[in-house]
């Protein structure tokens, strides 16, 4: 038998333990092994975005990242982003504009749409558009995340 | 994907022993080529050694006297955010800025950009214009490659077996200079460029002093064109002048058919991403001064 790695990571700033094949992405580890089926699967080639968590701060496509490779590393997925019960602004913004159909897509722009406004609290449309450009929706047309994100970013500064 | 083992090396000395006893083992950087590659099956191997954790392979520094050195590993949005990259080599962050999206901005280096020879590879133009070299280093000790002999073939390069890319030298920019990539997407980002240019120059009273071309995506390999750079040697910079670097540039090429466009298409964008790229890089130099 071969034998599995030991992964300890801290996720949505809980430690958490696991073990895993080096083969397996970050992506799989989350879902099948964690349960933590927030995070989507599309394209699993970097494409969609729909898989997007951040790692060390930054976002990634956890689909092109390796379940070993988190060893001693922090991560953030859809599921850390509500306060307690209390959606996240962003999520009310994706709620009241309507930004999703299906929502695939959806935790993948709202972990990076949150990426984006932390750092960036007033950004342009076409800044949006361009930080944005890594996640694809094929549903509900960009007009309406774009006008969400918007809507968060006035709210958060508020 | 299949089964394969792991390791992560923390010193340059026990990464290269483990490639060295592991001919069969994939370097993995940012993965974003490479895990793709394995998922299809197109590449296949035992062994994954992450490289990022050696300290040379993570470096980003630079002086007047040594220039630029990029580790292998630097990630793309590492090299934008840095300060040198950003004063001294505005036309690096500018390219590490447009390879694929945010997210994969975090994970890309410039390193495994050069390592995968695409044709395609936006960064590979632009480091043969600003001449950079490629340290190579394997157990048996060390040679440096200069930029635009790495690529040898769609997807192969020139190191040999046990030879890992260790870090990328660019010289110190002269004074006047200027350089640009310009590539043409169908969408403005996260597309794989039709045709791209990488161009330098230097300008001393108006004249060209020195200047590279180099061709994305129109030959089987990142495309140096040094007839396209010396012809402007000399030359005032004019439209004129200009434009001939442009056709020779065009004349070098010699790209292919397929569903991103035709040959006779690739040809034009070169000689108009040339052009573009050269009157971009003209005026980074002007304005500088
Ligand atoms: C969604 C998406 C969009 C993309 N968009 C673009 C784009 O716009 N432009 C573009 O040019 N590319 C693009 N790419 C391709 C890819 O992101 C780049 O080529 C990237 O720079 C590769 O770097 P990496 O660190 O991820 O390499 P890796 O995948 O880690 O490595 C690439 C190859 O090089 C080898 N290697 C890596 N480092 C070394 C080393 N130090 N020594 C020896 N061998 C090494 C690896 O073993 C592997 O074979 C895109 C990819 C995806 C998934
Ligand atoms: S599933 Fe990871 S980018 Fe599409
Ligand atoms: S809501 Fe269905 S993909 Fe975006």
């Amino acid at each position: 038998m071969r034998s599995k790695t030991h992964v300890h990571t801290k996720i949505n700033g809980e430690e958490r333990d696991f073990l895993c094949e080096p083969r397996q992405s970050l992506l799989e580890v989350l879902r099948d092994t964690l349960n933590m089926t927030g995070t989507k699967e599309g394209c699993n080639d970097g494409n969609c975005g729909s898989c997007t968590v951040t790692l060390d701060g930054r976002i990634v496509t956890s689909c092109l990242v390796l379940g070993v490779e988190a060893e001693g590393r922090e991560i953030t997925t859809i599921e850390g982003i509500a306060r307690g019960n209390d959606l996240h602004p962003i999520q009310k913004a994706f709620l009241e504009n309507a930004a999703l159909q299906c929502g695939i897509c959806t935790p993948g722009f709202i972990v990076a749409t949150k990426a984006l406004l932390d750092k960036e609290p007033d950004p342009s449309e076409e800044r949006i558009r361009f930080f944005l450009a890594n996640n694809l929706c094929r549903c509900t047309g960009y007009d309406k995340i774009i006008q969400a994100v918007q809507q968060a970013a006035k709210e958060m500064q508020a | 994907m299949k089964w394969f083992d792991y390791q992560a090396p923390t010193t340059l000395a026990n990464t290269l022993a483990l490639f060295d006893s592991h001919p069969g083992a994939y370097l993995l950087a940012g993965g974003t080529d490479l895990l793709v590659q394995l998922r299809a099956g197109r590449k296949q191997t035992d062994l994954v050694l992450d490289i990022k954790h050696v300290a040379e392979l993570n470096e980003i520094s630079f002086d007047v006297a040594d220039g630029l050195t990029l580790g292998a590993a630097v990630s793309c949005a590492q090299t934008y955010e840095n300060a040198a990259v950003k004063t001294h080599h505005p036309s690096l962050a500018e390219v590490a800025s447009i390879i694929g999206g945010i997210q994969i901005q975090g994970r890309a280096s410039i390193g495994g950009n050069l390592c995968n020879a695409a044709p395609s590879a936006d960064a590979i133009p632009l480091l043969i214009a600003l001449s950079a070299k490629c340290r190579v280093a394997s157990s048996k000790g060390e040679r440096q490659i200069a930029v635009e002999d790495f690529c040898i073939a769609p997807g192969k390069n020139a190191m040999l077996p046990g030879e890992i890319l260790v870090s990328l030298h660019l010289p110190a920019p002269k004074k006047g200079s200027g350089a640009s990539y310009l590539r043409f997407t169908p969408r403005n980002e996260m597309d794989i460029a039709v045709a791209g240019v990488g161009a330098s120059i230097v300008l001393e009273g108006g004249v060209f002093k020195h200047a590279r071309i180099a061709l994305a995506s129109v030959a089987p390999r990142p495309l140096f064109v040094p007839v396209a750079g010396d012809s402007l040697i000399g030359k005032p910079v004019n439209v004129e002048s200009i434009e001939a670097a442009a056709e020779l540039a065009k004349g070098a090429a010699t790209p292919i058919t397929d569903m991103r466009g035709t040959v006779e298409y690739r040809r034009h964008l070169c000689a108009v991403l040339t052009k573009r790229a050269l009157e971009a890089a003209v005026k980074q130099a002007q304005e500088a001064k």
